[in-house]
């Protein structure tokens, strides 16, 4: 190779259109097998799910796919559970987010005010996030069990709770309890990145704020706010494209269950569990069009804070 | 007055970090507690909240109770070939999309951003029969291949940004002396590039061994079951009898190793977790 180079190559700062042209070529050499695997396991997939949609296909092989047109997507305009299913993957979605984003941003503040023990905290908030959400799910639905879980005993001893409660068996306590697993697994996901984002915050912000007497909350309010925002940004839509797409601990804690199905576990429970290829393949579907819908709308909301 | 108020501060502060501490660690005391009591130790009312005499048999029935030991080797084998996988591929489209100028670069470095949010459901149905088709349908390499939605866009996405951040002079002394790219690449960026290397390595491997959607839809029986699916799946004479005491113990089997990467890893871990947030 080196022996066909052209001369302009070896100056290096003067680089001749041969050598452009051979860098280009180059470039996508290099990039070949990683674009080639992403299309086999992620495109090619993506266009056969949308395809066997259009199809009344039944998960057995080989498959014998009929063309139905749109009839799977009118089904799924009328099916009330998918609706439930989006509204639950909505609601779970935007409170275990909303309430991990506050939380996180105490926790990182409390960590980043300096005081002793910061390495031992760090390594206590990574644990949660490091574990499987299956094995994150299993203590947390052995801990809320009903009759012999700790939490009902626990909350029974600090008077909270005058009964035992079916943490994940009542339709009023279900959602709650999914969030509040949610929230122990990844906030501590939240406090990291906001963590970094504030420690890149310079010092003499605050020095200068209170030379000029900002007391603390403004301090707050006006210099860690607003320079917090880009880390805040990414780590919002991390974690909401994460919950949007939650399956794991749903499917172990409460299952198809009504009260909690989100839109993956309902897919996964019509692609599998029904052997419905076609109508789950429409879901499937549904799901990337929402979620796709949620990217575009908050890229246009952070667009700003992300450049 | 106001060093009172610093005082009675941190105080406030300390308590918080204790209360966190707790909650952040307390279902993994409970957990461990778990594993070690008996079945009527655990169906006791009211709870015991200390360990009683620790019944370390729990942990040998977790392997004698089904082929635990394979699951882990299967988990271990597809998640360190899929993370290899990625790390190769990943590692020279990361040259590609940091170091070169061509048209079309940011398409592709966005498409490949945009595999990492991908809803991973919405791809399900296609990939069973794209993985019928090819064979693969319960098999560790069928798992493998599934992994690489996840572990190569990641990869190659933070591999990227870690190029970006090398100084570009040694690479420029390397070109005045005649060394094609690919030497460059192999000779001069690939051992600058190993603490990234070791951190998307981390994090992939991670995401792989916790992966439970694909590894729940693929395999079959227990050749190819990786541990999220096993300890998913415990079962017990019936419904309402769950084996709490061999799902904790499983629990802690899968943790622990976590756990010993997170300790030793905790610098870089972060880092990787941190590198988009912070250098956008």
């Amino acid at each position: 190779m080196a022996s066909t180079l052209p001369p302009t190559a070896r100056t290096g700062s003067r680089r001749g259109p041969t050598l452009a042209a051979r860098r280009v070529r180059l470039a996508w050499l290099y990039l070949l097998p990683t674009i080639v695997t992403l299309v086999a396991v992620a495109g090619y997939p993506l266009y056969r799910t949308v395809q066997l949609s259009f199809t009344d296909v039944r998960l057995r092989f080989p498959l014998a796919p009929d063309w139905v047109g749109l009839d799977q997507y009118a089904w799924l305009l009328r099916d009330p559970v998918w609706w439930r299913s989006v509204w639950n993957t909505l609601v779970f979605t935007f409170v275990s987010v909303g309430i991990e984003t506050v939380l996180g941003i105490l926790i990182a503040l409390m960590v980043a005010s300096g005081l002793r023990g910061k390495g031992l905290m760090r390594t206590a908030m990574l644990v949660p996030w490091a574990i499987p959400g299956v094995v994150a799910a299993q203590m947390w639905k052995w801990m809320l069990n009903d009759v012999y879980g700790v939490i009902n005993d626990l909350f029974m001893r600090l008077r909270l709770i005058d009964e035992p409660k079916a943490w994940l068996a009542s339709a009023a306590l279900m959602m709650p309890s999914v969030i509040a697993i949610d929230v122990w697994k990844t906030t501590p996901f939240m406090a990291l990145i906001l963590l970094a984002g504030l420690q890149s915050i310079p010092q003499e912000y605050y020095e200068a704020a209170r030379v000029d007497g900002a007391n603390a909350w403004q301090r707050f309010w006006r210099i860690t706010l607003p320079l917090l925002a880009p880390a805040l940004a990414v780590a919002l839509i991390f974690r909401t494209l994460d919950a949007l797409r939650v399956f794991d601990m749903i499917f172990i804690t409460t299952g198809a269950q009504i009260s909690t199905i989100t839109m993956s576990v309902y897919a996964r429970q019509q692609l599998v569990s029904f052997f419905d290829l076609g109508y789950g393949s429409a879901v499937a579907t549904g799901i990337f069009l929402v979620i796709a819908f949620y990217v575009a709308v908050y890229l246009a909301l952070f667009r700003k804070a992300l450049r | 007055m106001r060093r009172a108020n610093a005082a009675l501060l941190n105080v406030g502060l300390y308590v918080g970090v204790a209360v966190l501490l707790v909650y952040l660690l307390f279902p993994f005391y409970w957990a461990i507690v778990s594993s070690l009591k008996t079945p009527s130790q655990l169906f006791m009312t009211p709870v015991q909240y200390l360990p009683p005499t620790p019944r370390w048999s729990n942990y040998v029935e977790v392997f004698t109770s089904q082929p635990f030991a394979r699951f882990l080797l299967n988990s271990a084998v597809v998640a360190g070939v899929a993370t290899l996988f990625a790390l190769a591929i990943g590692s020279f489209a990361a040259y590609a999309l940091g170091r070169f100028q061509f048209r079309g670069r940011t398409t592709v470095y966005y498409a490949t951003l945009a595999v990492t949010m991908f809803p991973q459901i919405s791809v399900l149905g296609g990939l069973f029969v794209l993985i019928r088709g090819l064979g693969l349908y319960n098999s560790l390499p069928g798992l493998v291949l599934t992994y690489m939605i996840f572990t190569l866009p990641f990869t190659t996405w933070l591999l990227t940004s870690f190029v970006r951040s090398i100084p570009i002079e040694l690479e420029e002394a390397a070109t005045v002396d005649g060394a094609t790219p690919t030497q460059i690449m192999l000779r001069i960026l690939l051992p600058l590039m190993a603490p990234g290397l070791v951190t998307a390595g981390l994090l992939a491997f991670i995401q792989a061994w916790n992966e439970f959607l694909f590894a729940l839809t693929f395999t079959l029986d227990e050749r190819s079951r990786t541990v999220p699916v096993a300890i998913a799946l415990f079962s017990g004479a019936s419904s309402f009898e769950l084996p709490w005491h061999l799902i904790m113990a499983a629990s802690v089997i899968v943790t622990v190793p976590l756990i010993v990467l997170v300790l030793v890893f905790q610098r870089r871990i972060v880092e990787g977790l941190t590198a988009g947030a912070v250098k956008g």
